[in-house]
């Protein structure tokens, strides 16, 4: 795995000393607040509803178990004993003091681990398929690309005030499991007629109060041209990006308004002027970070355990068949571990849990370890062979949920149980969803079915591209939840279609199932996913079981 | 004609902790919102406001949040305050746990 380099060390323990002084001169009063407040962003550090909150960046999810430990040792001295996982794969902690975050932020640059551009107007953490690496169905490891992305951005002079937050998504597989289509720039690997790979770059996608699909600004782009492409893109943006207006300025808007051929044209412009000024120095670094991305040393073992144990026990195979994904080594499986267990808040682990997690991915995983978009964790290299017992061990710690990719594997942000921008609580809901659909026990049968819900319009539990997307509103004063079907965040991207109405908090779950019970009874067999139904019958047969009788029940 | 003044509380959150607290009417910073000053009247609320501001080692983030009359003291009138005066639903944190008795 990469580590990171006597220069990134330096760095981001320079800027560990700068805040633990920021703090010092907050708290004897030489910094106001509004002083103050800008400094403490850029560090990762929020005011919540009921708290603080660090937000720590975990680059393209990886992670190792000695950092996974560390994040458990601080959720248990300076927090609850846990931590959230979130959708830009970072980890929040909820309750830190801010005299306590100093301490935090030295205990993170003890294991290389940072909570720098985790917020502000800059390059946010750079996110990457959770299964790179590993994926049978990956062209390359995307994560070198990405770590030089990290590189070239961490305090790059040019891209520290731009009009808005700039987030990158990044690809080493035609399925796109990094939602790249709803990114700032979206980068999808793919081969050209030659056979050399590249990557298609999307620009302008985004989701919050006006949700995108990217543009495709170039199907092919060598992988040598990257870096001075991505350059060429935040160039213009920079350029062009509204500062007047909050609300447009983000790409999505640039886009928009100036015209996805004209700001192609500009971009391959300024692309044009960039690229003789990268004179080799990025491909050569390139090269040193790929080799830290080599993969392990696979064992050659059978594999007649894991078919004994898939044949006989039940409850592994439910497991089995839902959490594990094809390895690009056939003996291997990769496995996501579930933090959805129903009725628990998606995406928190406990620091027993971590550290659990560190120690089977020790034992079991080749010491490595992601994070998902999804709020999940993945271990990506498990030997066939290790699963049967890996499993007994995630079961006991109650992180062997099946379901991922189901109805109760859902995303949620933190909403308004945390954060202060919230408009709805988003987590309440997603507990009763699990639970409802783990007592109704129809969760198999429904098949793939992807929740996604946000607490407020900034959409950070991209309820858009959920095949049911679920928004909180604040309306007149009481939540309320509007529904969208469809969404779809892979290489067919699509943002979700509104079906009307919103639903008052009591209301959602009873909603849900009837949309569920409405896919149930229009589906042409149990292969036909709820959203290839939703995509042959459209929103008709949903809305009538959403809203047809309401009227009477009103009445009633 | 100006529209009838809906009462108001001064709430903030310690710069130290983050703990929401209540401003209230002998200048004390309570955790508790019944024990809020109700603020009836837009000039005092105001005057109080500012107060709230001034106090910058102490509080950030001093606002005016609608409240009512209740039988223990001022209650929150909209479900976001109401959240901010007991933590989470997901878990037994904040104030519903540090206050449990």
């Amino acid at each position: 795995m990469y580590s990171y380099s006597e220069f990134d060390e330096a760095f981001v323990r320079e800027r560990v000393a700068q805040f633990t002084q920021q703090v010092e001169r907050r708290l004897d009063g030489s910094l106001t607040e509004e002083e103050f407040r800008p400094l403490r962003l850029m560090n990762g550090l929020y005011l919540q509803l009921h708290a603080y909150m660090l937000r720590v960046a975990i680059p393209y999810g990886t992670i190792n178990p000695r950092q996974m430990r560390q994040l458990a040792h601080i959720a248990q001295t300076w927090d609850k004993g846990y931590g959230h996982f979130t959708t830009r794969q970072n980890i929040q902690f909820n309750w830190p003091k801010l005299e306590d975050v100093p301490a935090m932020l030295q205990a993170l640059a003890d294991v290389g681990m940072h909570a720098i551009q985790t917020s502000g107007n800059c390059v946010r953490n750079v996110t990457a398929d959770h299964f790179a690496g590993a994926a049978a169905d990956e062209i390359e490891d995307p994560r070198p690309v990405a770590e030089l992305l990290r590189q070239w951005s961490t305090d790059h002079p040019e891209f520290q005030f731009l009009p808005r937050k700039f987030k990158i998504a990044i690809t080493g597989s035609p399925n796109d499991r990094a939602v790249t289509k709803a990114h700032d720039i979206g980068l999808r690997m793919v081969r050209n007629a030659a056979g050399e790979p590249g990557f298609e770059v999307m620009v302008g996608g985004g989701l919050g109060r006006t949700p995108m699909i990217g543009h495709t600004v170039r199907e092919f782009l060598p992988k040598a041209d990257l870096l001075p492409y991505v350059e060429a893109v935040l160039s213009v943006y920079n350029t062009l990006g509204r500062r007047d207006n909050k609300y447009k300025a983000r790409i999505k808007i640039t886009v928009h308004e100036t015209g996805a051929a004209e700001i192609t044209r500009m971009i391959e412009e300024r692309f044009a002027e960039l690229r003789p000024l990268f004179g080799g120095n990025d491909q050569k670094l390139l090269a040193e970070i790929e080799e830290a991305f080599a993969p392990p040393a696979f064992r050659n073992a059978p594999i007649d355990a894991y078919d004994a144990f898939h044949k006989a026990d039940p409850v592994f195979r439910a497991w089995a068949d839902t959490n594990l994904a094809a390895h690009r080594n056939a003996q291997y499986a990769i496995v996501t571990i579930s933090l959805k267990a129903h009725g628990e808040t998606p995406g928190d682990a406990t620091a027993d849990q971590m550290r659990l997690i560190a120690d089977l991915a020790e034992r079991y995983g080749h010491s490595e370890l992601r994070i998902s978009h999804e709020q999940n964790v993945i271990l990506p290299h498990v030997h066939k062979s290790d699963l049967p017992t890996l499993h007994a061990a995630l079961v006991k710690a109650g992180l062997g949920t099946a379901n991922v990719g189901l109805i109760s594997d859902i995303i949620a942000c933190p909403g308004m149980d945390y954060c202060a921008l919230a408009t709805a609580r988003s987590i309440p809901v997603a507990q009763q969803i699990a639970t409802r659909f783990d007592e109704l026990k129809l969760e198999q049968d429904i098949g793939p079915l992807k929740i996604k819900i946000s607490g407020c319009i900034n959409a950070c539990g991209h309820h858009h591209v959920g095949h049911i997307g679920i928004l909180g509103l604040d309306r007149a004063g009481v939540e309320n939840y509007q529904i969208t079907l469809g969404g779809d965040g892979t290489e067919t991207a699509v943002i979700g279609e509104k079906t009307g109405p919103g639903f008052a908090y009591d209301e959602i779950v009873p909603a849900i199932e009837r949309i569920v019970r409405a896919y149930l009874s229009v589906r042409q067999s149990p292969e036909e996913t709820f959203l290839e139904t939703f995509r042959r019958t459209g929103i008709a047969p949903f809305k009538a079981a959403l809203y047809d009788g309401e009227g009477a029940q009103d009445a009633a | 004609m100006s529209r009838r003044f809906t009462p108001k509380v001064v709430t903030a959150n310690r710069l130290r902790e983050g703990d929401v607290v209540y401003l209230t009417a002998d200048d004390r910073w309570s955790p508790f919102h019944h024990e809020a000053e109700l603020i009836e009247d837009e000039a005092h609320a105001q005057m109080r406001l500012l107060h709230a501001a001034a106090q910058k080692l102490i509080v950030v983030g001093a606002y005016l949040a609608d409240a009512k009359p209740g039988a223990n003291g001022p209650e929150p009138t909209h479900f976001r305050e109401e959240f901010r005066t007991r933590g989470p639903s997901n878990y037994n944190h904040g104030k519903q746990a540090d206050y449990a008795n």
